[in-house]
C-alpha cells in the first residue's frame, strides 16, 4: 500500500463539511470512480465531516489514494479531540443520536464504504477511517 | 490638562482652512485623496466636520475619554464616514489612513503655533496622537461593524433568492433547490413554502432537488420535516431530482424515505401532480414525437 498522496482538509464549521466533501468529490473523480461510488463515497464523508464538527467540536480530515496491487481507491481518516464516544456500539447503532439527529450517519457511512475503523476514547476524541475501492 | 485642551482647540479653529488644506496634500500623497469615489468637494466637507467636531469636543470634553456624551456627535460621523467607505468599496486601511493622515498636518501647526513652549508643545502633541489613534480605532469598529452588516443582508438575500417558489400548474407549486440544504436555508424554504401554500391554496408542493449535490441525513432530515410540515397544512409533498445514484445512497444510508413520495425527475412528478388532482393530458390528434 501506497499512501504518499496525502492532503488534509481543517473541520471546524459547517462550511468546512462542505469543503471536505468538495475535497472528497475531486479526488474520486480523478481516480476515476462511477457516479454511484463517488456518490457513496461522498456521503459518507459528509456524515463523518459533520460528526466530526458537530460531536467531536472540530478536528481535521485526511485524504488518502491507497494502492493494492492494481487496485485504487481513497482512504479517509476523520480524526478529533473530543469527548470521544463512551459506547461505540451504541452510536453505531441504527437510529441512535445523543442529539437531535437521524443516528444513522455512522452506521449509514459504514454501509457505504468498503473499509470502517473506528477508534474511540472518552475524554480523548475519536478517529474514524474509512475505504472505498474502485 | 485643561491649559492642553483649549489650545488645541483653538488652534483648530483659528487655522481649520489650512489644516484642511495641508490634510488634502497629506492624503494626496498616500495616494487615496484623488479617489474618485468621493468627489473632492464631498472629502473637503468631511475633513471640515471632522475638525470642527474635534474643536468641540475638545472644548468641552475630555481630550481622552472619547467614551464621554461630549464625543457622541463625533461618534456619529465616524460611522456615517466608515459606512459610506464600506459602501463605496474602500479598505479598512484606507478608512484608518483618512485620520492617520490628519496627525502630521496638526503637528506641524502645532509646532509653529507652540515652538516657543516646548512643553506645552509636548503635552499637546501626545494627547493629539492619542486622540487621533482613538478616533482611528472608532472608525475601525465602525468599519468592521459596517461589513458585518452588509455580509449579514447578503446571506439574508441568498437565503431568499435560492427559495423561488414557482407555479407549475393550477394548486401546484414547485421549488427548485440548489446547493447545500442546511439548517438555516430549510428554514427559510420551509416558511417560504408554507407561506405559499396558504395563500395560494395549492394541494401539490414539488421539491426538486436536482441541483442538490449531496443528500445526506442531515438534507434528509430537512427534507422530511418540510414534508411533514406541508402535511400538517393539508397539502401533499413530492420530492423530485432524485437521480439513481443518489435513491441508492439514501438506500444504504438507512434513511426511511417510505412514505415520501419521490420521482427522478421534475417532470414525472408534475405528471403525478396532475393527476392526483384529476387532469389529464393528452396530445392533440394528428401530432407525432
Ligand atoms: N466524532 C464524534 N465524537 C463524539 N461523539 C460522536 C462522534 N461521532 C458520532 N458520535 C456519537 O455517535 C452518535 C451517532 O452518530 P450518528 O450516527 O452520526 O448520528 P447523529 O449525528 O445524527 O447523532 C452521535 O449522536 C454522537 O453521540
Ligand atoms: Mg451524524
Amino acid at each position: 500500500m501506497d499512501a504518499s498522496d496525502s492532503r488534509t482538509v481543517k473541520l471546524t464549521t459547517e462550511q468546512d463539511v462542505v469543503s471536505a466533501r468538495q475535497a472528497v468529490r475531486q479526488l474520486c473523480q480523478e481516480l476515476g470512480f462511477s457516479l454511484v461510488e463517488q456518490t457513496k463515497t461522498v456521503t459518507a464523508a459528509s456524515e463523518l465531516a459533520r460528526n466530526t464538527v458537530t460531536h467531536g467540536g472540530g478536528g481535521e480530515m485526511r485524504l488518502q489514494v491507497v494502492r493494492n496491487g492494481t487496485r485504487r481507491g481513497v482512504r479517509l481518516t476523520f480524526e478529533d479531540r473530543g469527548p470521544g464516544m463512551p459506547d461505540i456500539e451504541k452510536a453505531m447503532s441504527d437510529g441512535w443520536s445523543s442529539g437531535d439527529g437521524l443516528g444513522m450517519g455512522l452506521s449509514g457511512a459504514r454501509r457505504l464504504v468498503n473499509e470502517f475503523e473506528i477508534e474511540s476514547q472518552p475524554g480523548e476524541g475519536t478517529r474514524v477511517s474509512i475505504a472505498r475501492w474502485k | 490638562m485643561s491649559k492642553a485642551r483649549t489650545t488645541t482647540a483653538s488652534i483648530l479653529k483659528s487655522h481649520e482652512k489650512e489644516l484642511v488644506a495641508d490634510w488634502q496634500k497629506e492624503l494626496a500623497s498616500a495616494g487615496s485623496a484623488s479617489d474618485v469615489r468621493i468627489g473632492e468637494r464631498a472629502l473637503h466637507a468631511q475633513m471640515s466636520e471632522f475638525i470642527g467636531l474635534l474643536r468641540d469636543a475638545a472644548q468641552h470634553g475630555d481630550l481622552v475619554d472619547v467614551d464621554r456624551t461630549a464625543w457622541q456627535p463625533m461618534r456619529q460621523f465616524l460611522q456615517e464616514v466608515s459606512r459610506s467607505r464600506v459602501a463605496q468599496g474602500f479598505t479598512s486601511e484606507q478608512t484608518a489612513l483618512f485620520i492617520f493622515s490628519f496627525k502630521k498636518p496638526l503637528f506641524v501647526r502645532l509646532r509653529k503655533e507652540l515652538g516657543d513652549d516646548p512643553e506645552t508643545l509636548a503635552a499637546e502633541t501626545w494627547a493629539a496622537t492619542q486622540l487621533l489613534d482613538r478616533m482611528a480605532l472608532l472608525a475601525m469598529r465602525s468599519y468592521q461593524q459596517s461589513r458585518e452588516e452588509v455580509i449579514v443582508r447578503q446571506q439574508e438575500e441568498m437565503l431568499e433568492l435560492s427559495t423561488p417558489v414557482v407555479k407549475l400548474w393550477d394548486g401546484v407549486l414547485g421549488l427548485p433547490m440548489i446547493g447545500t440544504l442546511d439548517s438555516a436555508r430549510t428554514q427559510v424554504v420551509m416558511e417560504t413554502l408554507l407561506q405559499r401554500i396558504v395563500e395560494t391554496g395549492a394541494e401539490i408542493a414539488i421539491i426538486d432537488i436536482t441541483g442538490v449535490p449531496t443528500v445526506d441525513t442531515q438534507v434528509a432530515q430537512h427534507l422530511l420535516k418540510t414534508v411533514a410540515a406541508i402535511r400538517l397544512m393539508g397539502a401533499d409533498c413530492i420530492i423530485s431530482g432524485v437521480r439513481p445514484q443518489i435513491a441508492q445512497t439514501i438506500v444504504h444510508l438507512g434513511v426511511d424515505l417510505h412514505d415520501v413520495t419521490t420521482k427522478a425527475t421534475l417532470a414525472d412528478a408534475l405528471a403525478l401532480a396532475l393527476q392526483r388532482s384529476g387532469w389529464t393530458v393528452e396530445r392533440s390528434s394528428g401530432q407525432t414525437r
